[in-house]
């Protein structure tokens, strides 16, 4: 039995009915790992003895009857941006490549008690900034659908690990799009949360009033299971809000007759490849089968959401990454005669240019020449932003637009600065965001679209994916060659 | 020199003494082994989160009120950008933008007249680390215990005209910081700590002058050398020709003088924007009026009373409004009707000197108000001497008793009764013939020491009033 094939719902049951131990389930995945891990590359630290030691350990507490939470002994990879005690905790930066966190994220504190088997820490662009896993310190990952391909980022390593099989289930984070994308790159179902329904305590940040952590999973009912896990208000992070969550899995229903969905003009616009054009406008025809009322919506600040993002999550980056100054903890260069110059070449040597230039660029937007210009324009326009939304959903129930314009493309391919166009809004907005596959292109890659919801309403968008992956099915496993 | 009037503001920065610190659960104390208050939020490990604390709020709302000022329901909390080890973000979170509490003033007495000092803001942000150095070390370390520690930060106007009135603005923020119980105020542990603003103009003139910052001014008497020092160089620099150039300075209280720390061109950029990582700070008005109620009577307002109705000095004003006990037992008195001056000269005298030699306090001891008031109009009704009152203090100290009981176990009443005083003159003037003689060949501190050995005779119990006429109509 090919256990690692198995979605998290299915192998809860398996090892419910102890049709299969942990030890089984964890072993398959870890052997997935030693076979393609060498091609796909999604792992920047694999954590194979922990992780049987904690199955072995979760088989005794079944042997023993204790009751435990559905996904206990599911292997599930950590972007290397969220915090894990003891663990290597890089954000793919070389800044943090000897850096051990002391403490555990809240969301790993979750995911632990929960009794989830940790597999490792998943590749990603270095500190999140990127679209394709290239800006890591360590190495590009593939796109297990084509290793020639990136699959896409920043969450990359988390996306591509469970659409290999290398992992169960994934935690990413999305400030841009970085949850969404490689979902969309990979075949996956991915779930960027609304802003302060998970706990950002423990992620390494990029823009904090844009980051979220989330779930990727091989199905929408996979992600509505890990998202319950890890939702819900945290004394230890002042922006999340406290309001009472449901099972987002039980809740799942099929039915989405009358639920409207607005398609909005200005994404189709886009220079969009013909091919994603083509599933996008099939799925809002399944949709309509499926009983939607589908309208035409407009949101015509979309064509700023891009500089707007970019100028925010630059200046809040400048200033989240200020912190890594080689006096505390992470590389410190060896050359430096004073204090300005250990700072200087620490933060030379030790950062990607994607990095570098985002820091510049930010400090830029938040100076004295910039603030007005750039920064205060940029929080402006984040508004008009967000009150195109409100106004939307008085017509519809949810937005329906293409994740990304192209599937996935080369590595090493250079355009790239659009990858998230379609993406940034709902992080400006705060609000929820999935990425379902659906469909591939000629060349057999993954198409995804996005699924923009009301705030803290999860259960619609995550229902309106249910329904379709039910009437459509889930994207195979790739063959790895 | 005297042309010139001198212009100040101060910033003034008071560590507040909440148990934790501003945005973690850390301990907030002081002394402590280097690196052992600290986790990973005060560290700045990456992906550590701030959370506020909710008293530090309160504390700087009650400052905001006992200051006069506006306090704003709605505040905001901004990142300060700027490099340096003692800080491990890189950024201090302050408020840059809207602060907890602004405008308002604080009234202080200089050379007997009240003078308004504007307060421009205050508003809460965290404390720095700090930086070891020594020479068992290369280099320096970074201790940070001290990193988070809540601050509020006092802005004054610059209302301020002179040093003295300086010390006394930095006198009065300090003792009400003390009478609201929300700062440790060691100035030895840098819990109180200020920025000088200064600039001079020609008198009359209605435009300021270009104003130079000084930092480093970590005890009040340093800001008052530090704003004459550079008040003086301000002045000689444009009589000699010269123009002042905005810039920051920094004090060095041991060699006297102040130094360009930075000038106008290369001072920093902050690049202060919205902490994201925090809410906006909401607090309801209810909470705003409790936290009004919870307000002792303030130390700016006793001042004004024993200056400005009492006519007492600001050495004696300040030394009775320092004292919670002092002041209370003074004010006890006052208001049963006590001469105000006789009062004074018990607290400041005898019971400001038992309680520092004891340690304790006044009213740990078995003297109530009540009884110090009995005591000075008996000492006025000249039922017993000064003498006599002290002996009866001293026992009030010891005992729960009656003061009529103990004049009468110790004899202590005055004896005024003309033929018992009469009979004790003739007697000494019989013992002391020599110095009736010296008295009357003009030596006339003789009567002096005739009235001291009547004194000496009776126990301390003569009126020496009457004694004094009694002698000289014998001898004279």
């Amino acid at each position: 039995m090919e256990l690692y094939k198995k979605s998290a719902a299915e192998l809860s049951a398996l090892i419910k009915n102890k049709s299969c131990s942990v030890e089984e389930a964890t072993k398959s995945v870890m052997d997935r790992i030693t076979q393609v891990e060498n091609k796909v590359d999604a792992y920047i630290t694999i954590c194979e003895q922990d992780a049987l030691t904690k199955a072995r350990e979760v088989d005794e507490k079944i042997a023993k009857g204790e009751e435990l939470h559905p996904l206990a002994g599911i292997p599930i990879g950590i972007k290397d941006n969220i915090s894990t005690k003891g663990i290597l905790t890089s954000s793919a930066s070389k800044m943090l490549s000897n850096y051990i966190p002391p403490y555990n994220a809240t969301v790993i504190d979750k995911i632990n008690s929960a009794h989830m088997i940790i597999t490792g820490k998943t590749n990603l662009d270095e500190f999140a900034m990127g679209s394709t896993t290239e800006t890591s310190y360590y190495k590009p990952t593939k796109n297990p659908h084509n290793l020639a391909k990136t699959p896409g980022g920043s969450s990359g390593g988390s996306a591509a690990a469970v659409s290999a099989g290398q992992a169960v289930l994934s935690l990413g984070s999305d400030t841009g799009g970085s949850i969404r994308t490689p979902a969309a790159f990979c075949g996956v179902v991915g779930l960027k949360p609304t802003y302060g329904a998970v706990s950002r305590f423990g992620l390494i940040a990029l823009a904090s009033s844009l980051d979220q952590i989330g779930p990727i999973g091989r199905t929408v009912t996979d992600v509505a299971m890990l998202y319950s896990l890890i939702c819900g208000h945290d004394n230890m992070d002042a922006t999340t809000k406290n309001i009472k969550h449901g099972d987002y899995a039980k809740n799942l229903s099929s039915d989405i007759r009358n639920i409207s969905i607005g398609i909005p003009t200005e994404y189709f616009n886009l220079d969009l490849n013909d091919e994603v054009r083509d599933s996008i406008t099939k799925a809002i025809k399944k949709y309509e089968e499926l009983g939607c009322n589908i309208k035409e919506i407009s949101l015509s600040s979309n064509e700023y959401a891009l500089p707007t993002y970019q100028i925010i999550s630059a200046a809040e980056a400048s200033s989240n990454l200020g912190r890594y100054d080689g006096v505390k903890f992470g590389y410190r260069s060896s050359d430096y005669a004073n204090l300005n110059e250990m700072y200087v070449n620490t933060r030379s040597e030790a950062f990607g240019d994607e990095v570098k230039s985002r820091i510049l660029l930010g400090t830029f937007a938040l100076s004295a020449q910039g603030y007005n210009d750039y920064y205060y324009k940029a929080k402006l326009m984040q508004q008009q932003i967000s009150s195109e939304f409100t106004e939307a959903f008085n017509e519809c129930d949810a937005i329906l637009t293409p994740t990304t314009l192209t599937s996935a493309f080369d590595l090493g391919t250079d355009a790239i600065g659009d990858a998230d166009s379609c993406t940034v809004a709902a992080n400006l907005a705060g609000l929820p965001a999935i990425n379902l596959p659906c469909g591939l292109d000629s060349d057999s890659m993954p198409i995804g679209m996005q699924i923009i919801g009301k705030k803290f309403d999860e259960q619609t968008i995550l229902n309106i994916a249910f329904a379709y992956e039910n009437a459509c099915g889930i994207v195979n496993m790739p063959e790895i060659v | 020199m005297n042309d010139y009037e001198i212009v100040v503001g101060l910033e003034v920065h008071a560590e507040l003494s909440t148990e934790s610190k501003m945005y973690c659960n850390c301990k907030n104390e002081f002394g402590l082994e280097v690196n052992t208050r600290v986790c990973p939020i005060c560290m700045a490990l990456p992906g550590a989160l701030p959370t506020l604390n909710k008293t530090a709020v309160d504390y700087a709302v009650m400052m905001g009120h006992a200051l006069n000022c506006k306090i704003n329901s709605v505040s905001k909390q901004d990142r300060k950008n700027y490099f340096y080890p003692d800080l491990p973000k890189a950024y201090q979170i302050s408020q840059a933008e809207v602060p907890v509490c602004e405008d308002g003033h604080l009234d202080i007495v200089v050379d007997g007249e009240v003078r308004s000092i504007g307060i421009t803001r205050i508003h809460i942000e965290e404390d720095a680390g700090k930086l070891l150095h020594d020479d068992s070390f290369d280099g320096s370390l970074v201790d940070c215990n001290r990193g988070g520690v809540p601050l509020i930060e006092i802005v004054s106007e610059p209302d301020i005209r002179s040093s003295a009135e300086a010390k006394a603005f930095l006198d009065m923020i300090k003792l009400t910081l003390q009478y609201l119980d929300i700062s440790d105020c060691k100035m030895q542990e840098g819990s109180i700590r200020c920025d000088v603003n200064v600039s001079v103009r020609k008198k009359g003139q209605k435009e300021f002058g270009t104003r130079c910052e000084m930092k480093n001014v970590n005890s009040f008497s340093a800001a008052v050398r530090g704003i004459e020092y550079e008040a003086k160089r301000q002045i000689e620099l444009i009589e000699a020709g010269g123009t002042i150039e905005q810039e920051t300075r920094r004090w060095d209280d041991v060699k006297g003088e102040s130094i360009t720390l930075r000038t106008k061109e290369d001072a920093h950029d902050y690049r202060y924007f919205p902490e994201p990582d925090l809410l906006t700070i909401v607090i309801p008005d209810e909470k705003i009026a409790e936290l009004k109620k919870r307000l002792p009577e303030l130390p700016s307002k006793k001042m004004l009373h024993y200056m400005i109705d009492l006519g007492i000095s600001q050495t004696e004003a300040m030394l009775l409004v320092e004292s919670d006990d002092k002041s209370k037992m003074f004010d006890e008195c006052e208001s049963l009707g006590a001469t105000p001056n006789a009062v004074l000269n018990w607290v400041l005298g005898d019971i400001s000197k038992y309680m520092n030699e004891s340690g304790k306090s006044i009213f740990d001891t078995h003297l109530t108000s009540e009884k110090l008031c009995e005591l000075i109009s008996l000492i006025e009704a000249k039922t017993i001497s000064n003498a006599a009152g002290r002996v009866v203090f001293e026992e009030l100290l010891q005992r729960d008793i009656d003061i009529k009981t103990i004049i009468e176990e110790k004899g202590l009443a005055q004896i005024s009764d003309k033929d018992a005083l009469l009979e004790i003159a003739r007697k000494v003037i019989e013992d002391n013939a020599q110095s009736v003689a010296d008295y009357n060949n003009g030596k006339t501190n003789a009567l002096g020491y005739l009235v001291g050995q009547c004194m000496k005779a009776s126990k301390g119990k003569a009126n020496p009033s009457m004694m004094k006429e009694l002698i000289l109509s014998l001898i004279e």
